[in-house]
């Protein structure tokens, strides 16, 4: 046991005396919620629009007017043809052309109905989507707006047989971005510092050589990786508190769950990514390596995690694969917790999971630390 | 030659996974259905909305306790809660009411989601009762312009090639500059007769090439794996992303040029580079919806022009005149970049 403090004051000593990696360990992770909370959003504002109005009677200036007061679109111009508003698509300076033909007004009346045209760039699927749901959101409340001013014994006959739909948002009503991004950002920061503070720490030593005097040394292997792992576990948690409080203060993100059960989690999660960390550094011989193999273990883990896209939405197979990715569990579990306040009697799958990936980490990690050059 | 392998095998596997699993497109989301009347109408309705492909069903639930029940439990996505009596209530007093309860931990989703089932509900209605047309009614038609089937990689490549090249000729460079320094081999290479321009040039040049292959692999998976098409001219977008590549080598002589330590250069390039490139670059989220504060950092951000500039290349097929500016930022960049190490290497030398 003393062994091993000595080893996590040798670590503790080490990393407070580095004093370009303090900085970058402590402040960056709080620079980054604060921007990455704010940079990875999908709610939309500001859609920028550009009109083309062939008809310019008083019911296509009264639709226009519409998304005019929409808090969703700003109107960027004004045209009448259409080919100057594919010109705005293609210098990237609209997102979409909203056309209204020619007697527009005049087909309504008569024929009851007419068509408008709605043209965006669609390059981000998600964002056209989103576009498209809005933009037929405003459509279809004009619609109901017209055919009540068309006098109501019409809307009698047309509420003969209907379904009344009501609809709400459960855990977060106002379908704020930020609530559903705080949680995963706070996974990420947090496996990135755990994964490369122990990924580069060992490949560290033996890049120097100082490796070696320890491997000299009485130290036995499960007392040396002890005390190289405790020193991050502990940073990693710190960093984790200091994340909630600041997504708390700052992003007033719901905490309806135990907090206990985050760290929990979190304590676990950590000796898996840790785990990796270690593995990865017996793997690599240089420092350069080791970033390289936690890297691109990081992209996929990741990208796979849930964090931007649905986890549900993916194929079988890489939902079988996502077994094994220790990210989505947590991520999963952190947003049951802080949004729904699942107890850990919901995610007890998903943490036992955790728990056998930690063990099966560790035990890679020290069958492949072998005490020899 | 593990590096190598390393560096060909991350474009090559991350293409394939946001090609295949990183989709934005909704389908089989796991709903609920609490039906109180069990009768005709509900259950074709039900049978409607699940066969739409977006639905698939995971449980039928019997009261309100089970609907946080089973949000709780993480799975379902949309609970469904349809009146008792509902075909009753439909012909006697002309309606009846059902409910959509989505989990909005997941607000995008939830917000689809629940926008599919009402349509769903709405097309079933109109075969309810055929005669009830709308009096009036426009009829919004969508076009998609660039990315008709709304793919998720026409976006992703991009990105991509941004992200990617940044990384390896950014993070490459800094790395193995500050490695010479810390291993004190620096010493040895700058008091040989080679000048500290050919030193540089010679440790940068790998990456560069290597880059340039990877940006090569990324185009080329892309359109025969993908099918994301190469609108406009090759060239020019081989042209433009060696210039991207010049401009992240510099970015990493810059960065190499203020650090000692490798790890240092590292966390460096990991934190100021590679979630900047995801997610200040319009990469995923749309600059446009960010605050204004951030949309100017944005503006310093060398990846956020080239994506710019590649889709505009790839996706829309303009030419050189429709991304001069975005190109002539990049050149501005480079400048800067220089300039600073230059200063910085001078210092260090004396």
């Amino acid at each position: 046991m003393r062994v091993i403090l000595y080893i996590i004051q040798k670590e503790f000593l080490q990393l407070f005396r580095n004093k370009s990696m303090l900085p970058i360990i402590f402040v960056m992770p709080i620079i980054q919620l604060l921007v990455l909370v704010h940079a990875a959003t999908f709610e939309m504002k500001d859609i920028r629009l550009f009109v083309v109005d062939n008809d310019q009677s008083s019911t296509s200036r009264l639709l226009i007017s519409k998304f005019k007061g929409s808090s969703f679109y700003k109107i960027i111009g004004y045209s009448n043809s259409f080919s100057e508003a594919e010109d705005q698509l293609l210098k990237g300076n609209a997102d979409v052309v909203f056309a209204i033909p020619q007697n527009f007004e005049k087909n309504l009346n008569y024929e009851g109905k007419e068509k408008v045209q709605l043209t965006e760039n669609a390059i981000n699927g998600t964002v056209a989507g989103l576009i498209n749901v809005y933009s037929m959101g405003i459509i279809n409340d004009f619609n109901k707006e017209l055919i009540f001013k068309k006098g109501t014994n019409i809307s009698a006959e047309n509420t003969q047989k209907n379904i009344d739909i009501t609809y709400s948002f459960w855990y977060n009503p106002e379908l704020n971005y930020k609530t559903f991004m705080v949680p995963g950002i706070l996974v990420l920061l947090v496996t990135i510092i755990g994964l490369m503070l122990s990924g580069m720490n060992i490949v560290r030593e033996k890049e120097m050589g100082t490796i070696e005097q320890i491997n000299v040394t009485p130290i036995k292997k499960y007392q040396f990786i002890t005390g190289k792992l405790f020193p991050f576990w502990l940073i990693a948690l710190f960093e984790l508190a200091i994340g909630l409080t600041v997504g708390k203060l700052l992003f007033h993100i719901p905490i309806i769950g135990n907090v206990g059960y985050v760290f929990l989690t979190a304590s676990v999660y950590l000796l898996v990514i840790l785990g990796i960390g270690l593995f990865v550094s017996t793997l690599a011989d240089t420092q350069q390596q080791a970033m390289f193999i936690t890297f691109f273990f990081m992209m996929i883990f990741i990208l796979m995690s849930g964090l931007f896209t649905s986890v549900e939405s993916m194929p079988d197979w890489a939902q079988q694969i996502n077994r094994l990715n220790p990210v989505a569990y947590f991520i999963k579990i952190i947003r049951m917790i802080l949004l729904k306040g699942s107890g850990l009697f919901d995610f007890i799958k998903e943490f036992c999971s955790l728990v056998t990936l930690a063990i099966a980490m560790l035990s890679m990690s020290v069958w492949r630390y072998k005490k020899v050059v | 030659m593990r590096t190598v392998v390393i560096l060909f095998g991350i474009p090559v596997i991350q293409l394939l996974l946001f090609g295949y699993v990183v989709t934005n497109e909704i389908k089989d989301a796991k709903i609920a259905i609490y039906d109180q009347s069990k009768d005709v109408v509900t259950r074709v309705l039900t049978q409607k909305i699940l066969s739409s492909g977006y639905f698939k069903l995971e449980k039928d639930i019997s009261n309100y306790d089970e609907i946080t029940e089973s949000f709780k439990g993480g799975k379902t996505k949309l609970v469904i809660v349809f009146e008792p009596n509902f075909a009753r209530q439909i012909e006697k007093s002309g309606v009846a009411h059902m409910q959509i309860i989505s989990d909005a931990s997941e607000p995008n989703t939830a917000n689809i989601l629940t926008n599919y089932s009402i349509a769903i509900t709405r097309d079933y209605l109109k075969e309810l009762s055929p005669i009830t047309k709308s009096p009036i009614q426009i009829i919004p038609e969508t076009r998609m312009y660039y990315n008709p089937d709304l793919k998720g990689v026409f976006m992703f490549v991009p990105g991509i090639m941004a992200l990617l090249l940044m990384l390896i000729s950014a993070m490459m460079t800094s790395i193995s500059i500050t490695r010479e320094k810390e291993l004190g081999t620096m010493e040895v290479l700058l008091v040989s007769p080679l000048k500290p321009i050919q030193i540089i040039i010679g440790k940068v040049m790998p990456y560069a090439l290597l880059s340039f292959v990877n940006a090569c692999v990324i185009i080329f998976i892309g359109h025969f794996v993908f099918e994301v098409p190469v609108e406009g001219s090759l060239i020019l977008l081989l042209a433009e992303s060696i210039l991207y590549i010049i401009t992240a080598l510099s970015l990493g002589i810059l960065i190499s040029s203020v650090t000692n330590s490798q790890q240092v250069a590292m966390l460096l390039s990991l934190i100021a580079l590679m979630l900047p490139s995801i997610l200040l670059s319009g990469f995923i989220f749309p600059i446009e919806n960010m605050p204004v504060i951030l949309q100017w950092v944005c503006q310093v951000m060398p990846p956020k022009w080239f994506i710019i500039i590649i889709k505009n290349i790839m996706l829309k097929g303009v030419g050189l005149s429709y991304v001069w500016k975005e190109t002539l930022v990049l050149f501005m960049m480079i400048v800067v970049f220089i300039l600073i190490s230059i200063k910085k290497f001078n210092i260090r030398l004396e």
